[in-house]
């Protein structure tokens, strides 16, 4: 269903580099759950709303007010940074 | 008291015996991490241990108890947490090697709400790769034994959490179930597990895997432990906006209700021709017990049952492929920048490294899910019948107090069996998912054995209504 193609267009979507064998592979597995997921189009969804919160909850929203974050939280949070630079993630040029 | 005795003990024994000075907190703590350091080279649960912070706090208990302080129930009790949960200063990784190293700098909500109680973590326990999969064989520490049979699996994803527990490693284990995760392992090990409502347990410092469908909830030795866990972890938490601000119920004491005259729904669709003749067998079985206790046994219908896995695996892929996005090597974690040449390599590298197949067969299936021109036909349809899902539900608990149903097509299966086969794999969950999707809780109740390998029964109840499925898993179990 699926061929080699989708798979390295989407691979690209994901931000996943694979290797000819996993494209190969990755073709057959997910033709196949493709074709098990397609029984859904049998169901008759005419005007059925979807749902994305099971319990009825509406919007849960706080205050939008900035809470100060401590030196200390900063230095927690760069802890495990591969990289760093002062108080900031270092990161590699964009192109 | 011998050393060996203290392992078997549930938690209001132990709870008991600390305060009576039977036995210290030192030595309730020692007696388990010499069961671990016996038996955990063949049963693989643990994939980090902290006995040294365990004997730790241990000793602080025991000064407490000398002082005559009073001590809560989970006080001095020891503990096994899932490898997805953050546990502050203690590596977390979700079994996957793209978080190896990770410390955080804080506790899971969940973690938090026990440390409190005085709880004793012994370490971190062993999880499919972020959770995904029913085996533990996804896991970048190899797979979690059954210790009823050293060539099967313990289930998954939470195979180390129950495994820990039957191996009587740790009293109990916090854990998490999107589809399955708690029940099925539980049902496999022997133990009780309960899959909470959505929302009665804060998901703050959980790793996410499908954030509309992950719970969190407690693995234990009887449903008196876990119904004392679920007190402590249940509640309103302002870091996750999906708890509501619902009262917590008084579990424990809720236990000791009569079940007479309660109605218990049998779906049809969970016994039909394809259920194993064993399985149906002890299900029945449980279900007479309920008839003889006085409950009125009803048959119900959920006629989209047959389409809950497929909602489940589009649902849940697709999530995930927005989930994992974080992964990206810059953050923490795993990170190739020295191969890489641009900040795209560093991301398309450190994720091909980083993360195992399962993993990456999710992030692509729901990235194609969601991808432009898909979305209609795959995710908006899940999603529709999702409800259609959640509408069955509803309607039963209309006329019924609680479901009565398997937990899974069949005992532990061999390690290897399933996990060169995805859809057999994913269609281990097709008597759990449902229950995730419409959101409800659900026990794991140890029902029966075949052969040698114990199984489950599972009791489903109303949104925010665990006290009920508790009460009869309690009086299942006498």
């Amino acid at each position: 269903m699926l061929t080699i193609k989708e798979v390295q267009h989407i691979a690209k979507l994901a931000r996943l580099e694979l290797t000819k064998k996993e494209e190969e592979k990755l073709v057959d597995e997910l033709s196949s759950i493709l074709g098990y997921v397609d029984k859904l189009q049998e169901v008759n969804t005419d005007g059925v709303e979807i749902t994305s919160q099971v319990t009825g909850l509406i919007n849960s929203v706080r205050k939008d007010v900035v809470e100060e974050t401590s030196s200390e939280k900063v230095k927690d949070i760069l802890t495990n940074a591969p990289e760093k630079e002062e108080n900031l993630f270092k990161v590699k040029n964009v192109f | 008291m011998y050393f060996s005795m203290l392992t078997n003990l549930t938690i209001k024994q132990a709870h008991k015996g600390l305060k009576n000075k039977e036995f210290s907190a030192e030595e309730l703590v020692n007696s388990h991490i010499k069961v671990i350091q016996e038996k955990d080279k063949d049963i693989n649960a643990f994939v980090l241990t902290t006995f040294d912070l365990a004997r730790e706090q241990a000793k602080k208990v025991d000064s407490k108890i000398k002082k005559g302080e009073k001590i809560n129930l989970l006080e001095g009790i020891p503990v096994s947490i899932k490898d997805c949960f953050c546990t502050k200063g203690i590596e977390s990784t979700a079994s996957s090697n793209i978080l190896k190293g990770y410390v955080p700098p804080f506790d899971a909500t969940s973690v938090r709400k026990i440390k409190e109680q005085g709880a004793i973590i012994l370490g971190k326990v062993n999880t499919d790769e972020f959770t995904m999969g029913a085996s533990t064989e996804t896991s970048a520490f190899g797979v979690t034994k059954n210790s009823h049979d050293l060539k099967r699996v313990s289930g998954g994803s939470s195979g180390g959490s129950a495994a820990s527990v039957a191996s009587q490693m740790a009293m109990y284990s916090l854990a998490t179930d999107t589809g399955g995760s708690i029940r099925q392992p539980a049902a496999f090990c022997g133990v009780t597990g309960l899959k909470v409502t959505y929302g009665r347990v804060s998901r703050y410092g959980v790793m996410s895997m499908a954030s509309s469908l992950d719970t969190i909830g407690p693995i234990g030795k009887s449903v008196e432990d876990v119904a004392i866990i679920l007190e402590a972890i249940a509640g309103h938490d302002k870091n996750d906006s999906t708890t509501p601000k619902i009262k917590v119920d008084n579990y424990l004491k809720n236990l000791k209700e009569d079940i007479k005259g309660l109605k218990i729904g049998v779906p049809k669709e969970y016994f039909d021709s394809d259920l194993s003749p064993e399985i149906r067998k002890i299900t029945e079985k449980a279900i007479q017990k309920l008839k003889d206790l006085g409950c009125k046994i009803k048959e119900v219908s959920l006629p989209h049952t047959k389409y809950a896995i497929a909602v489940y695996y589009i649902i849940v892929p697709s999530e995930i492929s927005s989930n994992m996005a974080r992964y990206d090597g810059i953050k923490y974690g795993y990170s190739e920048r020295e191969e890489a040449k641009d900040l795209m390599e560093i991301y398309t590298k450190s994720r091909a490294k980083g993360f195992g197949d399962e993993v990456k067969r999710r992030i692509m299936l729901g990235t194609y899910a969601l991808s432009a021109g898909y979305y209609d036909a795959y995710y908006k349809k899940a999603m529709q019948v999702r409800t259609l899902i959640k509408q069955d539900f509803d309607k039963v608990f209309e006329s019924v107090d609680a479901l009565i149903a398997p937990v899974t097509p069949g005992p532990a299966f061999k390690i290897g069996e399933n996990i060169n086969d995805p859809l057999q794999m994913y269609l281990e969950d097709i008597f759990t998912a449902p229950v995730n999707l419409a959101g409800v809780p659900a026990l794991s109740v140890p029902y029966g054995k075949i052969d040698n390998l114990p199984v489950g029964v599972q009791i489903i109840g109303k949104h925010f209504d665990e006290k009920t499925i508790l009460k009869i898993g309690s009086n299942l179990e006498k």
